[in-house]
């Protein structure tokens, strides 16, 4: 607890633009003990100090088994993180983490993979696929789904196109507003479930992104015969604290750091579906 | 445990038996027109005969003849500020000239503190406290330092007021546990009883009488007064189902037309926990400051993710306040987070009754 409640300082190795709101931050801790130390499930979060301005929590991106940097995909939107966008190579910040729990991975062995996000969703999800991608063999079909309000803020368009080239693997993505030339569905990304085709007793579903989205893909999932527990969502609240104590993070009983981020659909379904809470 | 009696004439003994096992007092004091905890070195700087009255939206003390120090219900504090501080530096940052970050963490000293006339109500909050911020996930260090060397000196309550419904939720107006030493008040003096064993060897050290039978009648016939005197209630004591079927109840919305959002209730509440992380940055740019200070679920900021307030507007955050203290409470304690001490009926600007509310919501259900 002690050790997770200070910062470390980190570097940044690189920043990446991805579209023009969004960029990652690919770290190392400037200690290369606590760096070689440093362990992560996919899922899991960390909270980023800017020096002078204050804390935000972001998901890791990256590849647990990646050990030379760890990833964090930001949408420059507040105080904190228009300042985070602002960071070059060099450039020091404070980590501490990584908090809460991450996606059931050990339960998706063998099993059809299905992962729905929205908008920014698609960042803490990304290291599910890039996980079962090089463990291929460990599971079964993987069926991407994405979908942004506009065409111009879908990113890593680069990487849909690629996952889309491979065997047992669909991808599925949409936008509310389309663009010239864009590939993929104009609609909602809820559209998509009437062309993924999906094993309902053989699938486990990780989703992340808007609550409402959640709700209505949780609905046509169980309304194709996916069972409730099968159903798993990545949550977002205020974080202030990350270790269960300031409280802002609340839904109901749950603190979405501690419990959370990542619940199982049945410990949360009669939280998520009023607005408000 | 033991007990003894002390006569009033030699209350003050028992600060200096405080004083000489190195504690610092804290005592009610009467500031600003409310009673609060504030450093006492003689028995004089005790509010005698102070009483209060309290009502919903109404706080006044009046000055009394009455020889008594502790015959008053409760202040706006409780122990909360001594233990969670309103606002306390949790680490610091230097930049060096390369810009590289060195961070520093801040813990107050572990000060010996004894805090006298402390409530049933407030040890029942504190033992609350004590399970948010240690045990299971580790210690807050921050916490953890102020609570270490806490002596707490409970007075049962003699005079609860308008506002109390302790004997509701099950957590006074006597104190059960949770104290080192506890007083009842006589106008004669104090029946004193000991909680753990260093509140003993501070007994020990006082050479009390017997107690008398008369005082032991005396003292049966306040507890019961206190009890008997006590009208308001909640509707029970896990109202976690009651609350989350009526998540959509039209009380939400008629509260919410009176409700300031003023975040009173929350700051007087012995219980509540929310704090926000406040930076403070040097004007030099060489530091920083990372604090944390009290927050409240009736602010903006407080449910605000990247450009978006969850509980946009006081009816959510209302039914935030009221179905975490009475419902949520359950699933994450074990227990309801209210103790019944009212303060949130009495420093609400506009006379809110948390009782009143819960009712509502818990029993008029309209389902058509």
């Amino acid at each position: 607890m002690n050790e997770l409640s200070l910062p470390h300082e980190a570097e940044v190795a690189e920043c990446v633009r991805e579209s023009p709101t969004v960029f990652t931050l690919r770290l190392r801790f400037r200690d290369s003990e606590r760096h070689a130390r440093y362990r992560f499930a996919p899922g899991q979060f960390n909270m980023l100090y800017l020096y002078g301005v204050g804390e935000v929590p972001i998901s890791i991106v990256s590849d647990p088994l990646d050990d030379t940097l760890f990833d964090h995909t930001i949408r420059a939107v507040g105080r904190v993180t228009r300042g985070l966008a602002q960071l070059r190579a060099g450039d020091r910040l404070g980590i501490r983490g990584p908090y809460g729990r991450g996606w059931p991975l050990p339960q998706a062995l063998g099993r059809d993979v299905m992962i729905i996000t929205g908008g920014l969703g698609c960042a803490p999800a990304v290291s599910v696929i890039n996980y079962v991608m090089r463990r291929r063999g460990n599971f079964g079909e993987l069926i991407i789904m994405q979908g942004v309000k506009h065409a111009d803020d879908l990113i890593w368009a680069e990487r849909y196109r690629r996952w889309s080239t491979l065997a047992h693997t669909q991808v599925l993505v949409a936008a509310d507003v389309g663009s010239a030339l864009w590939p993929w569905h104009v609609g909602h990304v809820t559209d998509l479930f009437a062309r993924a085709r999906i094993d309902a007793h053989k699938s486990i579903v990780m989703m992340c992104g808007p609550e409402g989205m959640m709700h209505i893909a949780a609905d046509l999932l169980r309304a194709r015969g996916v069972s409730e527990s099968a159903i798993w969502l990545s949550m977002e609240r205020s974080m202030q604290c990350a270790v269960g104590r300031c409280g802002h993070c609340q839904i109901g009983g749950k603190f979405v750091c501690t419990d959370g981020p990542v619940f199982n659909y049945p410990e949360i379904k009669d939280l998520i579906s009023v607005r408000g809470l | 445990m033991e007990t003894g009696f002390l006569p009033r004439g030699r209350f003050h003994e028992l600060l200096a038996a405080l004083h000489r096992s190195g504690y610092r007092c804290l005592g009610p004091r009467v500031r600003e027109g409310a009673i609060v905890y504030a450093a006492i070195l003689v028995a004089e700087d005790l509010p005698r005969g102070a009483r209060d009255h309290q009502a919903a939206g109404h706080y006044r003390i009046e000055q009394t003849a009455s020889p008594r120090y502790f015959a008053w219900a409760n202040g706006p504090q409780a122990l909360k500020p001594i233990v969670f501080a309103p606002q306390e530096v949790l680490w610091r940052v230097r930049r060096q000239a390369d810009g590289g970050l060195e961070f520093h963490r801040q813990t107050p000293p572990a000060e010996r503190l004894a805090v006298i006339g402390v409530r049933a109500c407030d040890l029942a909050a504190l033992a609350l406290q004590d399970r948010h911020f240690l045990g299971a996930a580790g210690d807050d260090p921050h916490y953890a330092a102020r609570r270490a060397e806490l002596f707490l000196v409970a007075v049962h309550c003699s005079d609860p007021s308008d506002v109390c419904f302790c004997v509701s939720t099950g957590d006074g107006p006597q104190a059960s546990s949770g104290f080192d030493l506890a007083l009842c008040e006589l106008d004669s003096g104090f029946i004193v009883e000991s909680g753990s064993d260093r509140g003993a060897v501070v007994a020990a050290e006082l050479g009390l009488e017997a107690v008398g039978g008369d005082a032991r009648a005396a003292a049966a016939r306040q507890a019961d007064a206190a009890r008997t005197r006590q009208h308001r209630s909640l509707p029970g004591r896990d109202l976690r189902a009651a609350l989350f079927a009526n998540l959509e109840h039209p009380g939400w919305e008629e509260v919410a037309g009176r409700c300031l959002a003023c975040g009173n209730c929350t700051s007087v509440c012995p219980t509540c926990f929310c704090h926000a992380s406040v930076e403070t940055p040097a004007l030099d740019g060489g530091m920083s400051v990372h604090a944390r200070a009290w927050d409240s679920c009736f602010s903006q900021g407080h449910s605000y993710i990247h450009g978006l307030t969850v509980r946009s507007d006081t009816r959510a955050r209302y039914r935030q306040w009221l179905t975490h203290k009475l419902g949520s409470w359950h699933e994450q304690f074990g227990r309801s987070g209210c103790v019944g001490c009212g303060r949130c009926i009495s420093w609400c600007p506009v006379g809110i009754d948390i009782t009143e509310e819960a009712a509502t919501v818990c029993t008029g259900v309209a389902d058509e």
